[in-house]
């Protein structure tokens, strides 16, 4: 996702601090508000709704349940979730465990103990749907593939079971309550709304601090102000002239010219509402003004004496209410009041969509059990003349009671307030957005708008299907027939061995120090250094391994590996592209990998893994200013980062050479140099490799280990000339029966490797070559110099070809004789354009030289 | 015509005859590489040896020979063959950096993003992509790949040696098979490798070196010279052959073939004289004799320079004998054009030879000749502020070869010759 769309979404509270820890110095909230400036949206999502939460990858959001919101002392916003998690978010050895096919939209109730629940509020996305099924059920073909999910059975991190009835219900319900908001939280808001709105809330925040009876009023106001604006919305929708059901066809009539109107009065109530916001009924003036005017627009006279029947009933309702909070009632009580609130709305619904020939026969005094089975009446007449959706708008009303009644019957008054409000308004707002017009909209916005955020970032020109891949062999490679072939085979440094030998002790040092980390859940650097061919990357990566199995074991928590190589990047600041390409599976350019990979690292990243990341060859990261190194290793200093480093290089004094100091006090002191191999060590691992194959005799693998660890104790080499060995037997003992290589051939591979080819090349050379080396010998004895130009060694060459009674070369010849000699390194001359100017070098020794020729 | 034969075989060098002194090479090679093919092991080498000492002719023949043998037994699959052996040839002199390289190797590999020969995309999704696509590959599963680096020496100063290490890297990890085989004439090769490329190559080196005397030079001689047995016309053959034989016993051209062998060993020169030689055949003249072989090594052997002092005019060979005596004089210190003609002047006032009396305009353009001809050459590169007369020069003709051109040069007035001969003749 783009940073910066992102940055533009502004993160707010939905309504007052429900209520405050003072030891902690928290203040919880029932909801916070998204707004993001660009495209104009705003969503609100409240507690127990499901929301969709970043994640590294931005493709791949998690899904949770929202549970907690809350603030912190430091301002800083979080939330407490429930996660489930996508199938792809299971290791893959647990998946088969499952035993079915799993679609993409499925997840599953997460009861892995090890995330962190408590994520930063900021990294809400939106607000989803997650429907339980039962196990058995099919996923229903849903339109709104993007926002909505299925859980059929949870997932704790070993096994897979079927969700309890209790989690089951749970889900169910926070479901339908929730069911309605995704819709609403894509809608367009008109932008000369906002500018009240958001004046409301500038006052309902810093309210905070008023008495409880003026945060009621701040609140019911509130939720008034919504609704009508609720409304407006309804209205401008119908504007748009989008086919709707019959049942909507009274407003569709009066829609021109009330939509615009509409918009005015919105404003007006609004402003009303702002000016006597500090009485203390103001919300019967408001409420009844509010119903007169969508009435009186309606423009139906009938209809004017409802709507002062509802009014009355709306202000006594509402005077109910307040004397309940004020006097702390019980919570029956308070259930009454919710239950008439909720009916109120549904009489709302149908005054607006089927006249009020009902409501005008009941009286002001109904019980509220009448009065619900009116409306349910009235719900199921739209039923009958609304084809398409009335079913879940039913639903959805017979939910908020049960969910009003069973889900906050612990709560304080307040919040039961709180809850007044929210249902209200939630009703309006499901109601206006039940068009089918709106539902389609808000599922076709949001793809178009997820697609224009994940352009391809790939450089668009390479066809995206191509499949690195080398075309197959047409027919299989042949099995090795004899024991020389096999001992080849093993011995070959590409063929893995069951166990490093004598790399135990770092093998355990590294082992711990990453499992001690994984463990703790925190991050760290070490690094490794020594000469190649010392086993530092093998060992690294067989660490990784064993972690891995253990991991997969749970004995560890597991973790992401990464690693990248200094020599297979074009450019230091690939690294980040690589990283980032590796975790997740975007790719960008460098320098927004850098970002996003900064971000990922310093957020703390709700249900991420640790990541353990191998830098090889890391003195090719250097830079000038070092900036990729220095945030290699700043990353893992971060508190959330999770990041375990392992860099390798060959020297050992790197961090102290070529790192700044700011550079090498993060890399830390954690460090492990690799020794080069004792013979005794070589000699082990070439018999462990040959693992009692009769190929090699005792005393040439001690020959060969003794060599190699004289000169450089590089397996590899060591390796290579035992390969190169067998080769020689193989080939001297064509002839004769099959056997093992001896010391002859183990020391003809070594001076094969090793020999000074110029000696060899000065006596395969021709004469005059051979005479132009004595020449260029004898002219540095005279001058003293050790460098000559042609012209010089030109006359001593003519003086001894005098000498020998050879005929003389001409010049164009000695340059050529020149030139070869040139190209072979024998000799060390300047660029030929100057001709008998030319200076020349030699490339070796002066003695070797003469040994060489003395020997003909 | 016997012509086109030869001339072929001498100028495109194709995989004729046999290889000369390198079996254990060819055998070595051979084995390398059918074990790439036949068991799937990477290997690494590097194959050093002199300018033309056959470095390529022998990797084309060990490649052809093992197309065949394939051909021999997978008699089955023949289908794909050529799909066996994957061969790429990189030169050092066309593939820059490792960046062109890269693209070239994709290429060459027909991975899928190759667009019509074309391939797109920036440097470093090129090197991921490659990498991903060698490392899907496992030993018995992917089709062998073989990596030919023309001109080795190059590749190894590309910025941090990532082509080569990369390369080696994968012929060092359980990855697709592949060979890479640098074809280099720098004997030190391995010290420029830094050390963890280095550490990663087999140290598999194949040295080529000419190693053989003049005996096998001849047989050599007289292989490139005989034609092939499907030869047409059966009567000449025979004739050709028996002058072949005829030509290599002949003692003078015995004595040049030595001349030459001793200058280099070098196969290419040889073929460079026959090439010569024979296209001095006709139908009149249908067979190669001693004096075109004589007539062609002296055209090898020409000296250049020498050649173009031949074509100078009088005054222009007198600038050259002045600038001879101040090299004598100041024993090889640059001089200027001022100098020179100072020079010249004191010999047309002694000599008092009217006819070579030149206006100076007229002998700085005959010196800006020779200075086009690249006989002299300025020290330092031609600033705005300093004159032309002054600018310090280099004589790049020596003492003899001045001496020999004098020789040779037709209508040379005699005291011009004395005075090259000593500055001093005329006291």
């Amino acid at each position: 996702m783009n940073t910066r769309q992102q940055s533009k979404i502004i993160y707010s509270w939905y309504g007052n601090p429900m209520s405050s820890d003072r030891k902690l110095r928290t203040f919880q909230y029932k909801g916070i508000i998204i707004k993001s400036e660009r495209s104009r949206t705003e969503t609100c999502i409240q507690l127990g709704e499901f929301i969709l939460v970043e994640g590294e990858n931005a493709d791949q959001p998690f899904v949770a349940q929202l549970l907690d919101l809350y603030e912190d002392g430091a301002q800083e916003k979080h939330a407490v979730v429930q996660w489930f998690c996508h199938i792809t978010e299971i290791p893959q050895n647990k998946r088969k465990l499952l035993k079915r096919e799993v679609s993409p939209q499925e997840v599953f109730f997460d009861q892995v103990s090890c995330y962190d629940t408590d994520i930063a509020a900021e990294t809400i996305i939106k607000s989803v749907m997650v429907i339980p099924l039962h196990l058995g059920e099919e996923l229903p073909i849903s339109l709104n593939k993007e926002q909505t999910f299925y859980v059929k059975q949870s997932w704790d991190g070993k096994c897979f079971k079927a969700l309890s009835p209790d989690t089951f219900s749970k889900l169910k319900e926070a479901n339908k309550k929730g069911g309605g908001i995704p819709n609403s939280s894509n809608s367009f808001i008109p932008s000369d709304i906002i500018s009240p709105l958001k004046k409301e809330r500038e006052k309902v925040v810093p309210s905070a601090t008023k008495p409880k009876n003026v945060e009621l009023q701040i609140e019911s106001k509130h939720s008034a102000s919504k609704s009508s604006l609720a409304k407006e919305r309804h209205s401008q929708r119908v504007a748009n002239g989008i086919k709707t059901p019959t049942a909507r066809k009274k407003l569709q009539l009066n829609s021109p010219t009330r939509s615009s109107k509409g918009r005015i009065l919105g404003c007006e109530v609004l402003e009303l509402l702002d000016d006597d916001c500090d009485a203390v009924t103001p919300l019967e003036p408001s409420a009844t003004k509010r119903k007169v005017k969508f009435t009186g627009i309606l423009g139906s006279p009938p209809k004017i004496p409802c709507g002062n029947d509802k009014s009355m009933f709306d202000t006594a309702e509402h005077w109910q209410r307040f004397s309940d909070t004020i006097q702390l009632s019980p919570y029956s009580k308070v259930k009454e009041s919710d239950e008439k609130a909720k009916n109120l709305n549904m009489e709302d619904d149908t005054i607006s969509l089927i006249g009020r020939r009902k409501l005008g026969s009941q009286s002001p005094v109904l019980t509220p059990r009448s009065r619900r089975m009116c409306a349910q009446n009235t719900s199921a007449r739209i039923r009958e003349q609304i084809s398409i959706l009335n079913t879940l708008e039913l639903n959805q009303e017979e939910d908020f009671l049960s969910s009003s009644e069973s889900s906050y019957s612990s709560s304080s008054e307040e919040e039961e307030n709180d809850v007044l409000c929210t249902s209200e308004k939630k009703t309006k707002s499901s109601r206006v957005f039940s068009t089918p017009k709106s539902s389609r909209k808000s599922s076709v916005h949001t793809p178009a708008k997820t697609l224009k955020k994940t352009p391809l970032p790939g450089t668009p020109k390479t066809p995206r299907n191509a499949t690195p891949e080398i075309p197959r062999r047409s027919h299989a490679a042949q099995k090795p027939a004899s024991i020389l072939e096999e001992a080849r085979l093993r011995l070959h440094v590409s063929a893995i061995p069951e166990s490093l030998p004598c790399r135990e002790e770092e093998f355990q040092d590294i082992y711990n120090f990453v499992e001690s980390k994984l463990i703790d859940g925190t991050g760290g650097c070490m690094y490794i250094s020594g000469v190649p061919g010392t086993g530092k990357t093998a060992t690294v990566h067989e660490v990784i391994r064993c972690l891995q199995q253990a991991a997969e074991n749970d004995d560890l928590p597991s973790f992401q590996f990464v690693e990248i190589n200094g020599m297979k990047l074009t450019d230091p600041h690939q690294a980040y592209v690589q990283i980032l390409e590796l975790l997740t599976g975007q790719k960008v350019t460098a320098t927004h990998a850098a970002v996003l990979l900064a971000k990922l690292f310093n957020t703390p990243g709700p249900k991420r893994k640790t990541t353990v990341l191998i830098v090889d060859e890391l003195d090719l990261l250097w830079t000038r200013k070092q900036n990729v190194m220095y945030n290699l290793f700043d990353w893992p200093t971060q508190k959330h980062s999770k990041l375990i480093i392992l860099a390798i290089a060959n020297t050992m004094d790197l961090p102290e050479r070529m790192m700044m100091n700011r550079v090498a006090s993060r890399l830390g002191l954690t460090r492990m140099s690799f020794q080069p191999y004792t013979y005794k060590q070589l000699q082990q691992i070439i018999s462990s490799r040959l693992n009692s194959m009769k190929a090699f005799e005792e005393d040439a693998i001690q020959l060969v280990s003794r060599k190699v660890a004289a000169l450089s104790g590089d397996a590899r080499r060591c390796l290579d000339i035992c390969r190169r060995a067998t080769e020689i037997c193989e080939f001297a003992s064509r002839k004769r029966t099959p056997e093992i290589v001896k010391m002859a051939h183990i020391t003809e591979a070594i001076d094969e490797m090793f020999s000074s080819p110029y000696i060899n090349a000065i006596r395969n050379a021709s004469l005059h070559e051979q005479i132009f080396l004595k020449a260029i010998l004898a002219e540095f004895r005279r001058a003293g110099v050790e460098e000559a130009t042609v012209q010089q060694v030109y006359h001593q060459h003519v003086a001894l070809c005098r000498i020998e009674g050879m005929q003389s070369p001409t010049i164009s010849e000695i340059m050529a004789v020149c030139s070869r000699l040139g190209a072979c390194r024998l000799l060390l001359v300047e660029s030929s354009n100057k001709y008998l100017h030319m200076r020349v070098r030699l490339n070796i020794s002066q003695d070797d030289v003469m040994y060489a020729l003395k020997d003909e | 015509q016997v012509q086109k034969i030869l001339r072929e075989r001498f100028c495109h060098r194709y995989a004729t005859g046999k290889l000369f002194g390198i079996e254990r090479q060819y055998r070595h090679l051979l084995e390398l590489l059918k074990r790439t093919t036949v068991h799937g092991e990477s290997n690494s080498a590097l194959i050093i040896g002199p300018r033309g000492s056959g470095k390529t002719a022998l990797l084309n023949h060990v490649l052809k020979e093992l197309t065949e043998m394939k051909q021999v037994r997978d008699n089955l699959l023949e289908e794909n063959c050529q799909f066996f052996m994957k061969n790429r040839f990189l030169s050092g002199l066309l593939q820059t950096n490792d960046k062109v390289a890269l693209k070239e190797i994709t290429r060459q590999l027909h991975l899928e993003n190759v667009v019509g020969d074309k391939v797109f995309g920036s440097f470093a999704e090129n090197l991921a992509f490659l990498l991903e696509a060698l490392r899907k590959g496992d030993r018995t599963s992917s089709c062998p790949v073989l990596f030919v680096l023309d001109e080795f020496d190059l590749f190894v100063h590309h910025k941090n040696q990532t082509l080569l290490y990369n390369l080696f890297d994968i012929s060092q990890s359980a990855q697709t098979p592949v060979t890479v085989i640098g074809l280099t004439c720098r004997q030190g090769i391995l010290e420029l490798l830094e050390k963890r490329v280095k550490s990663r190559f087999s140290h598999r080196q194949i040295y080529l070196m000419n190693s053989f005397d003049f005996k096998q030079y001849i047989r050599i001689f007289k292989e490139q010279l005989s034609l092939p047995a499907e030869f047409p016309d059966e009567s000449f053959a025979q004739k050709w052959h028996n002058n072949v034989q005829y030509l290599s016993e002949d003692k003078t051209v015995k004595d040049m073939l030595q001349n030459l062998f001793h200058y280099t060993k070098d196969l290419r020169s040889l073929h460079l004289l026959l090439m010569l030689a024979v296209s001095n055949v006709t139908v009149h003249h249908p067979l190669i004799t001693a004096s075109d072989l004589h007539e062609a090594s002296k055209q090898i052997r020409m000296d250049s320079k020498a050649n173009i002092v031949h074509g100078l005019s009088v005054l222009e060979i007198c600038l050259i004998i002045a600038m001879k005596h101040l090299n004598d004089v100041y024993e090889g210190e640059p001089f200027n054009f001022q100098m020179v003609y100072n020079e010249f002047q004191k010999f047309i006032q002694r000599k008092a030879h009217c006819m070579y009396n030149f206006e100076k305009p007229v002998v700085m353009k005959a010196f800006e000749h020779l200075l086009q001809l690249e006989l002299v050459k300025p020290i330092e590169r031609p600033s705005v502020r300093a004159q032309r007369e002054y600018l310090l020069m280099k004589l790049l003709l020596d003492n003899n070869q001045i001496m020999d051109a004098l020789q040779a040069y037709p209508n040379c007035p005699t005291d011009v010759k004395q005075w090259a001969a000593s500055s001093l003749s005329w006291l």
